[in-house]
Formats: structure tokens, C-alpha cells, sequence
């Protein structure tokens, strides 16, 4: 199947940093893509010069096999990471608004069932919660039917529940065959919404694929947190890496039992210890050495 | 060429349209000020509000001096009982002179102008026809000064209007993403610039003809020449100065850099273009330099065709500097135009 995007070696260079440097992906259409990585790791920069709004200082972008043309506005869906609305109009007056622009209309009743907007058509865009305007935001990428939805980071800020709530559209447009890419610095936004994922740091892809893959490739074992006391001496000689942050101690080990009967041997008290099994956060401190959330 | 871009004009010009009409304060500043204006104006030099010098009386009223103080013009006769009253009143400026009929003396303040004048008026200044000059009456019909002052209210309002309200709000949305979302959309920079202008023309002749009718209301006075001449005056001098305002805002996204530029263009324009008082006897080089506002070329058109029933033909240098400035302002804001912050 021809992939509906597909780029070669981006990059994007500014006077004093190298925002983005080399980024390649291929998407099956249908494919949920997700650009995970830390804050100015270079998703937004990758995200913005693909969709069009920054110009590409080398690379290749192919949508459905050739260069963008003059039919990618009308076909692609954006959800910026930061858009104030107009000011003055009412959630379905934006909604109206934005969608008449294109050639082609996503039907009003479905994008207004879809993004949950039906009690708040008629409410002024300054009298909505961010939550609510995530929403609207998301039903304006969505006003063109898009074959092809970029959503950059569009949980940040959001408290859980709204958080939840959008997750569930995202969820409802895949099943409907949309490709997306999506970024986030959220390793569970990551793991629930996307088939694969690329985890960026410092302007490069540096692992890809899908979320289990990778975690079961770089990080079969565990994660263990002691939030009791424990000396470096002890640690030191546990068949694991750890890290120390807030009083808390981070094991990553791909032996547990031989770990925890060591710690036991020590006297460390089980209360105060924790296990699960690795995630994409461990992964991303595995290949990069810092945290996602730094 | 397919329908597409129309209904794109159409639709941001309905929503610009909505956000204006739905900003009362703004709104209600654009029609409410210049109504204000005339209406202060004609309150400061209506004959009998007209600005008078006060001469305080000591005395009972009557008297020979008295009755020759009552009917010189722009004289006030404020009477009092006492000299020590009336001293304080002249000492801080509240009344011009001060006159004592019955002690055959006068007092006037040595620091004031409006006192000297006061004291030519009232006592120094002979009846012109003791002199041997014959009285005459001026010919023709006088422009009152409320006639003479409305073009350029009318001008000026227009003029904040299409600067402040296109190039504020342009770079505004700019600087909050609103540009960059509408960027990735199949909308054009041409589209939008012209749903811009469109909405604002509009807008400004709506305004102006509300305040317009509003205003001849309850003043009564009319045009003189062709209201179609007049509306196209203000037409072409509104697009001229839209087309300036998006110049302006063609790259900013800094709203405080955007509020200075207009404030240093507006201020000068409003001042230079005889909005409030007529350039005749200023430097040369003032009244040049007045010819390169558009809002100079408005006003002055529009005041020939409003006072002096002017035709189009009569104005016609003033419509083409209109002309020419608005290719020259749009040609260069299209060029410049950038839908994100540089």
C-alpha cells in the first residue's frame, strides 16, 4: 500500500540550533503516528514544516507519493498547539466559519456530535473552558473531512477528565480511517492513541516503531521505586541502573527477583518499595539518559 | 475562476461583520464620539453660548455706564455689592474687569489678555461709524463653524476606524495564532485582505452614515452638493486609509509596536489634516506635508462638496492622490503581508 506520508531525511535548521535534523517516517494510511519526546525536542518544528508553515531547510515530503501540491490544504486537518478563536463569535459561528474556507466540508451535524459541541453551539468562544476549546479547535481540523489530522500536543494543559474526553474523539476518528500524527510529551497519551510511535530527542527520531515493540525491545525488565532510605554502596553493587530523584530511588532492571532478594538481604523495607513493568517513560530515559518530562 | 473564493470573502466578511457589530464599546465609540463632538462644539459656539468676556459691576444695577456695558457685545455685566467681593473675582481671573460707576473708576488685571481685551471693548474701543466708515454687511451665506467642522469629525472617526480597527485587529490575530490556523486553510493572503477591506468599508460608511444622518438631524444642516459625490469621497478616502492600515499590519505581531506606529502616523495625521482648524498661514513645508495624508484629500473634498456644493470634476486631484495612494499603500501591504509573526 502507498504510504499517504511519507518523509526523507527532514530537517529543519535555525541561525542558532538544529530544531530538527534528519526525521524520517513512512504512514500506512489509517495509521495513528506519534511524535514522543520532551518539550523542544523539535515535534512542533518536524510537525509544522510537514504541514506546511515552516519551510523545510532539507528533506522530502511526500504526500500520497508526490510533493505536496495545490489539493493538501484542502485534504490535511492542523490542530495548532497554541490558537486563540475569534473573539465576539459563538462556538458554531467559528465552527461555520472555518469549515466554509474549504472546497471540501466535513458534515456540520457529525463534526458537532463527534467533538461533543452540542451544548455549547451557541456559547461565545470567550465563555468556554479549555477543555471545550480543545474541542472546537480539534471539530475546525476536522471541518474538511481530513484524509490526513496533524494534532500537536492537543491534551496539554487539559486536567484528566477533559483529557479522557478527548482521547475518546481521537479514538472515534481513527476507527473512521483517518491517519494522524499526533505529538505529545504524555507517554500515556502515546501508548493509548497510537499504533507507532517515534521518540524524538533533539531534533532526531531515535527509536521507532510499535509501543510494545519498542518497550520489549530496549526495556524488557522492570521498574522498581524505593522511597525509603538506601545507601550508594548497596546500590552500587544491585545488577541494575538507577537513578535518584526527590528522595526517591529508580531502578531499571531486567532482573527483578535477583534485585529484590538483594534488596531484602539488605533489610530495605518492602513497604516502602514498588514494582511494574517498564514503560515508554523507562524507555525514553533508556535511550536518551534524561527523562520525558525534563 | 470558480466560485470558491468569493464564498471565502463572503463568509470572513460575515464573521467580521459579526465581531465588530458585537463589540458594543467599540461600536458605540465609533458612532457615539463624533456625534459628541458636534455636539460640544455647537454648545461652545452656539450666539448664545458664545464665549463672553465678564465685567464684574459694583452697584445697583441701571445707570448710564451700565446700559452702555449691557449692549457691547460679548460683554457679561456680573453685578456686585461690595469692591471687596468683586477685587477677589478679578484677582483670580473669574471675571475680566471691573467697573465702579459710582467712584467714576475701573480696574483691570495687568497679567491677562482676556482682560485687555475686555477693557478695549467696554471702555476704550470708539464707535466704528464716529470714524467716518460706512458699516457693511458681509455677502453671501457664512459656513458656520459646526459646518465647516463636521467633514473632518466625519474624516477623522473614519480615519481611527479603518487604522486602529483593520490594522489593530490584523495584527492581533496575528500575534494569537488566529492568522497562522486561517493560513493552513485553502484561504489566500488576496482573499483575506479583501474580506478585510470589504467588511471594513462596510462598516466605516454604515457608521458615518448613521452619524451623518444623526448628526444633520438635529443640527439641520444639509449638503450642498451631490450626497452620491460625497459618499464617494468617503468611500475612496476610507479604502485609501484601510489600505494604509494594512500596510501597517502587514508583518507585525507585537500589538504595543502595531499601537505605535498608528498613534505616530494618526496623531499628525489628524492635526495636519485640518480636521480642527484650517493650515492657512502655517509654514510652507507644514502644508505639504499635510498633502501626503489621505485623510487631508478626504477632508478637503469633502468640505467642497459639503460647503461649497463642489462637483466631482472639482475634486477630482484630490479623488486621484486618493487613488494613487491606495494602489501604492495596498500594493505594498499585499507584497508584505505575512500571515505569521516574522
Amino acid at each position: 500500500m502507498q504510504p499517504i506520508l511519507d518523509i526523507v531525511d527532514l530537517k529543519k535548521y535555525f541561525p542558532e540550533v538544529k530544531a530538527v535534523d534528519g526525521v524520517g517516517f513512512s504512514l500506512a494510511p489509517g495509521t495513528c503516528f506519534g511524535l514522543l519526546g520532551p518539550n523542544g525536542a523539535g515535534k512542533t518544528t518536524a510537525v509544522e514544516v510537514i504541514e506546511g508553515v515552516l519551510a523545510p531547510t532539507a528533506g522530502e515530503i511526500l504526500y500520497k507519493g508526490a510533493p505536496r501540491g495545490a489539493t493538501f490544504k484542502n485534504e490535511v486537518g492542523i490542530q495548532f498547539q497554541n490558537t486563540e478563536l475569534p473573539q465576539y463569535l459563538t462556538v458554531g459561528e467559528t465552527l461555520r466559519t472555518f469549515r466554509g474556507l474549504y472546497d471540501r466540508r466535513a458534515d456540520l451535524p457529525w463534526l458537532v456530535e463527534t467533538c461533543r459541541l452540542d451544548e455549547i453551539i451557541d456559547r461565545d468562544n470567550r465563555r468556554i473552558s479549555g477543555g471545550q476549546k480543545q474541542r472546537l479547535l480539534l471539530a475546525m481540523a476536522l471541518a474538511n473531512d481530513p484524509e490526513l489530522l496533524f494534532l500537536d500536543e492537543p491534551t496539554t494543559g487539559l486536567d484528566p477528565q477533559a483529557r479522557r474526553h478527548l482521547w475518546d474523539i481521537v479514538r472515534d476518528i481513527t476507527a473512521r480511517g483517518t491517519t494522524i500524527v499526533l505529538t505529545t510529551h504524555y507517554m500515556e497519551e502515546a501508548e493509548i492513541l497510537c499504533d507507532v510511535i517515534g521518540i524524538i530527542d533533539r531534533g532526531r527520531i531515535i527509536a521507532q516503531g510499535r509501543p510494545r515493540d519498542l518497550v520489549r525491545e530496549h526495556c524488557g525488565g522492570a521498574s522498581i521505586t524505593l522511597r525509603g532510605p538506601i545507601d550508594d554502596d548497596l546500590l552500587g553493587r544491585l545488577p541494575c541502573r538507577h537513578s535518584r530523584d526527590n528522595g526517591r530511588v529508580e531502578i531499571q532492571t531486567d532482573d527483578p527477583a535477583e534485585c529484590l532478594r538483594l534488596l531484602m538481604e539488605r533489610g530495605v523495607d518492602l513497604a516502602t518499595v514498588s514494582v511494574r513493568p517498564q514503560n515508554l517513560e523507562d524507555l525514553f530515559l533508556t535511550l536518551t539518559g534524561h527523562e520525558l518530562r525534563a | 475562476m470558480t466560485m470558491a473564493p468569493l464564498r471565502r470573502i463572503w463568509i470572513l466578511f460575515i464573521a467580521r461583520n459579526r465581531e465588530f457589530l458585537r463589540d458594543r464599546s467599540s461600536l458605540a465609540w465609533n458612532i457615539l464620539f463624533p456625534v459628541l463632538v458636534i455636539i460640544g462644539f455647537g454648545l461652545l459656539f452656539d450666539a448664545n453660548g458664545q464665549d463672553r468676556y465678564k465685567v464684574g459691576l459694583i452697584g445697583p444695577p441701571g445707570g448710564a455706564v451700565s446700559e452702555r456695558l449691557g449692549k457691547a457685545r460679548y460683554l457679561s455685566i456680573i453685578p456686585f455689592e461690595s469692591e471687596r467681593a468683586a477685587m477677589a473675582k478679578l484677582l483670580h481671573h473669574r471675571i475680566d474687569l471691573l467697573v465702579d460707576p459710582a467712584r467714576g473708576v475701573y480696574w483691570t488685571s495687568s497679567t491677562s489678555p482676556r482682560s485687555y481685551v475686555a477693557e478695549r471693548i467696554a471702555l476704550g474701543a470708539p464707535d466704528p461709524r464716529d470714524s467716518g466708515l460706512r458699516r457693511e454687511v458681509v455677502a453671501g451665506r457664512e459656513v458656520p463653524y459646526i459646518e465647516w467642522l463636521f467633514p473632518g469629525i466625519l474624516g477623522m472617526n473614519m480615519m481611527f476606524s479603518a487604522l486602529f480597527g483593520v490594522g489593530y485587529v490584523v495584527v492581533r490575530y496575528r500575534k494569537n495564532g488566529v492568522l497562522k490556523r486561517m493560513s493552513v486553510t485553502p484561504l489566500s493572503p488576496w482573499e483575506f485582505l479583501t474580506a478585510q477591506i470589504v467588511s471594513r468599508m462596510f462598516l466605516i460608511l454604515l457608521t458615518t452614515s448613521i452619524v451623518f444622518a444623526g448628526v444633520a438631524l438635529m443640527k439641520g444642516f444639509a449638503v450642498r452638493g451631490s450626497p452620491l459625490s460625497l459618499a464617494l469621497v468617503f468611500a475612496l478616502g476610507g479604502f485609501s486609509m484601510i489600505a494604509l492600515a494594512l500596510l501597517i499590519a502587514a508583518r507585525s505581531g507585537s500589538e504595543e509596536f502595531a499601537g505605535g506606529v498608528l498613534n505616530i502616523i494618526s496623531w499628525p495625521m489628524m492635526f495636519l489634516s485640518e480636521v480642527w482648524f484650517s493650515l492657512e498661514g502655517a509654514l510652507s513645508w507644514v502644508q505639504s506635508a499635510a498633502l501626503l495624508f489621505p485623510l487631508t484629500h478626504m477632508i478637503r473634498a469633502a468640505r467642497m462638496i459639503m460647503n461649497d456644493g463642489a462637483g466631482l470634476f472639482d475634486v477630482r486631484w484630490h479623488l486621484a492622490a486618493l487613488a494613487l495612494m491606495s494602489l501604492v499603500f495596498l500594493a505594498a501591504g499585499s507584497l508584505l503581508f505575512k500571515w505569521q509573526k516574522t
